[in-house]
């Protein structure tokens, strides 16, 4: 398998957590990948689509198609900007058949990341070891657009060390939502404060999950109740980059 | 600040609505996934109810003749009502026309939608909800907070000290069989002494004319039967084609709502009494009411008109069961009242409910007929930024990001300036407090971005 891939890096990753990226490229590498970040990406439009405000979403999808088609594929670490491109793009396209076909192409190779490591490639991590107890978040978007639930677990399970902890209620939303967390904070407070109990009551040493905006939401609310919980993408574990600091820590 | 938020900040505040919300759809949901996981192919199940919905939204002029040709000729008297206003006019003035006095009414969230409880006391009718959740609001003077429980944001607790401040002859034990025998001693009468029984139909069958009505507690088949005139009211999506798609949903509607294989009364009403019949009502009154479920049909919302008011997505929402029925501010609540709402009662005072919903898809995966309701909501956040109803701030602050956004040399220059700039504030990779971004920080810490982008790292290091 050396597919040439692109690395559409979601703008959360470029400026919050780049390691999300690296780690991503790493594992990819890994897996026998070519791994190429077009200079063209910026943001995949999601907080304009989700606003209601077609025409900006309209406009950094075509742009982002543009940056992205030329590549076999293209792997997001984000299952909700990954679900954004898969699923939203063609639709954004109903009177445009010339823009539709170019979304749907891009639509149809693009995947997350885990999901491509595990379906596509049929990779596992090798020699990757992490004495820790750790504990899974399903992030929505990723769990009901694209079904990923058994991908991220097949790869943390090739981990060394590393045991897993089902966290009750996996598949219930955090309360991050996007533009909802700052919208209506208080209600998107009272569910993740429901979340960091649940997360914490695990016992696990660290909370893994596959999209930096629910995990920034989930170790935000764990941070602030004092939890010593470690949050960290399931990619950065599943490249040999779990031993780094980890969300909110610095390096 | 918005009614909605104001009513959202109100519930938060309030523990007591916590614990029976949390209460009731945490026992509805554990008690759906065990229906579900026992049904032979609930997913096949579902797509075959969307489907035959589907069908009889794309031809429901056709139904709805054959509908009433059916009743009428079962010896019911068809009405229709294009409005809210409309229904309840004729269904007073059939209440008129029979002399009532008093009515018993069960259970019916068209009814609540249409205004019938108001439009009943107006015209000095004295009403009986006989639905012992209905029983409870109407003692509280409130209004229903969730489609299936109406009292639901009441805890027992708080039903027990209602029904001994207002029953005649309250229950003595603190148990709730003594609850439920004291609503009994105070309902019954009221129901067997009515004039006019009023029902919804969870189904309108359309080659018999039939109405179907379920409940678990017998209310409808007391309030209905001993009075001399039954009136239903129901929405003009609520047509099935025949009985056994009417069979097929009900199988639907039952394990959703409540996780139960089959609701403990289920009844198909067709025309009054007949000669012979040793009971029943003389007439037979069906209002067919329209209120804007055509202009949705039209609008883009055909998909909601599936919907067949088990409250499934509510069940499952993670915003209402935070803040409870009543902060929606509607006749309907939670996800399925977040898409009615606006298309009922206007999108301006209701912006709110498209926006307040994380769009995780979970109500659309429990959705017995499989109702995008996530795709719904952003039709609705769409035609609010159309429109111009989308706060100048929200207007601004997109607009100027996409256009940064749309120049990703820039956009790499203000993502590094934006990056040193937040680095100044906070310590030790946390920040507690950030201006514009207090929503945030007022709950929980926002971990300090890294020092330089992805893409600044990247470009340096493939410059080596």
């Amino acid at each position: 398998m050396t597919a040439n891939v692109a690395l559409f890096v979601t703008c959360l990753v470029d400026i919050m957590r780049p390691r999300i990226g690296f780690a991503a490229i790493r594992a990819l590498e890994a897996a026998g990948c070519t791994v190429v970040v077009p200079q063209g990406q910026t943001c995949c439009g999601q907080p304009a689509l989700n606003s209601g405000d077609r025409s900006h979403a309209v406009a950094l999808a075509k742009q982002t198609i543009e940056a992205l088609e030329p590549y076999e594929a293209i792997v997001v670490p984000s299952g909700s900007c990954a679900g954004t491109i898969r699923c939203h793009y063609p639709e954004l396209f109903d009177d445009d058949a010339e823009w539709r076909a170019r979304a749907q192409a891009v639509a149809a190779k693009t995947f997350e990341v885990m999901a491509y490591l595990d379906e596509v490639c049929g990779w596992k991590p090798e020699g990757v070891a992490l004495p820790a107890t750790a504990t899974y978040h399903d992030s929505c978007s990723g769990l009901r657009q694209l079904g990923i639930k058994a991908q991220p677990r097949r790869l943390l399970k090739a981990i060394d060390g590393l045991s897993m902890t089902p966290l009750p209620g996996a598949e219930t939303c955090c309360g991050f939502g996007g533009t909802f967390c700052v919208k209506y904070p208080a209600i998107s407070n009272a569910i993740v404060g429901e979340k960091a109990d649940a997360i914490d009551a695990t016992g696990a040493d660290l909370l893994l999950a596959g999209d930096l905006g629910c995990l920034m939401n989930m170790a935000g609310k764990l941070h602030r109740n004092g939890s010593k919980i470690r949050a960290f993408h399931a990619i950065e574990l599943i490249s040999g980059m779990g031993d780094g600091p980890a969300i909110g820590e610095e390096a | 600040m918005s009614g909605f938020t104001d009513r959202a900040d109100a519930a938060l505040a309030d523990p007591i609505l916590k614990i029976a919300v949390e209460r009731t759809t945490g026992t509805a949901e554990a008690k759906r996934a065990i229906a579900v996981d026992a049904f032979p192919d609930f997913e096949a199940a579902r797509t075959r109810a969307a489907a035959i919905k589907d069908h009889v939204i794309a031809h429901l002029g056709a139904y709805l003749e054959q509908f009433e040709a059916s009743a009428i000729a079962s010896g019911a008297q068809v009405h229709w009502a294009q409005t809210a206003d409309e229904a309840c006019r004729i269904v007073i003035d059939i209440c008129k026309a029979a002399g009532a006095r008093t009515v018993a009414r069960s259970k019916s969230m068209l009814g609540e939608e249409i205004g019938l409880p108001h439009a009943l006391e107006e015209a000095g009718i004295v009403r009986v909800e006989t639905d012992l959740a209905e029983h409870i609001i109407q003692l509280a003077d409130e209004r229903p907070s969730h489609i299936i429980w109406p009292a639901m944001h009441k805890t027992r607790e708080q039903v027990s000290a209602l029904f001994r401040a207002k029953h005649a002859n309250p229950h003595e034990e603190e148990t709730i069989a003594a609850m439920a025998q004291s609503a009994r001693r105070e309902l019954r009468g009221a129901m067997l002494g009515a004039d006019v029984g009023i029902s919804g139909a969870n189904f309108l069958i359309a080659d018999s004319g039939a109405v179907c009505t379920v409940t678990n507690e017998g209310n409808a088949e007391l309030s209905l039967v001993p009075p001399r005139v039954h009136i239903v009211t129901a929405g003009i999506e609520k047509i099935v084609p025949s009985m056994p798609h009417a069979i097929h949903m009900l199988r639907m509607l039952a394990r959703s709502a409540t996780g139960a294989a089959l609701t403990q009364y289920t009844t198909f009403y067709t025309g009054p009494k007949r000669a012979g019949d040793r009971d029943g009502p003389e007439q037979m009154h069906i209002v067919l009411v329209d209120n804007g479920r055509t202009k949705m049909r039209e609008e883009g919302l055909a998909e909601m008109l599936r919907c067949i008011r088990c409250g499934a997505c509510m069940n499952h929402c993670v915003v209402f069961r935070q803040i409870g029925g009543h902060a929606y501010g509607g006749t309907y609540p939670g996800p399925m009242g977040a898409v009615l709402t606006p298309a009922l009662d206007g999108l301006a005072p209701n912006r709110d409910l498209a926006h307040a919903c994380t769009l995780n898809g979970k109500c659309q995966e429990v959705c017995p007929v499989k109702i995008p309701l996530p795709t719904l909501l952003k039709g609705w956040r769409e035609k609010s930024w159309r429109e111009g109803l989308e706060p100048t701030s929200m207007r601004w602050g997109l607009g100027f990001w996409a256009w940064v956004a749309r120049r990703p040399a820039l956009y790499r220059l203000g993502t590094a300036v934006a990056i040193r700039a937040i680095r100044l504030i906070g310590r030790k990779g946390w920040i507690d407090s950030l201006p514009l971004a207090s929503g945030w920080t007022k709950h929980r810490d926002l971990p300090k971005p890294a020092a330089r982008s992805f893409m600044a790292q990247y470009q340096q290091e493939q410059r080596k």
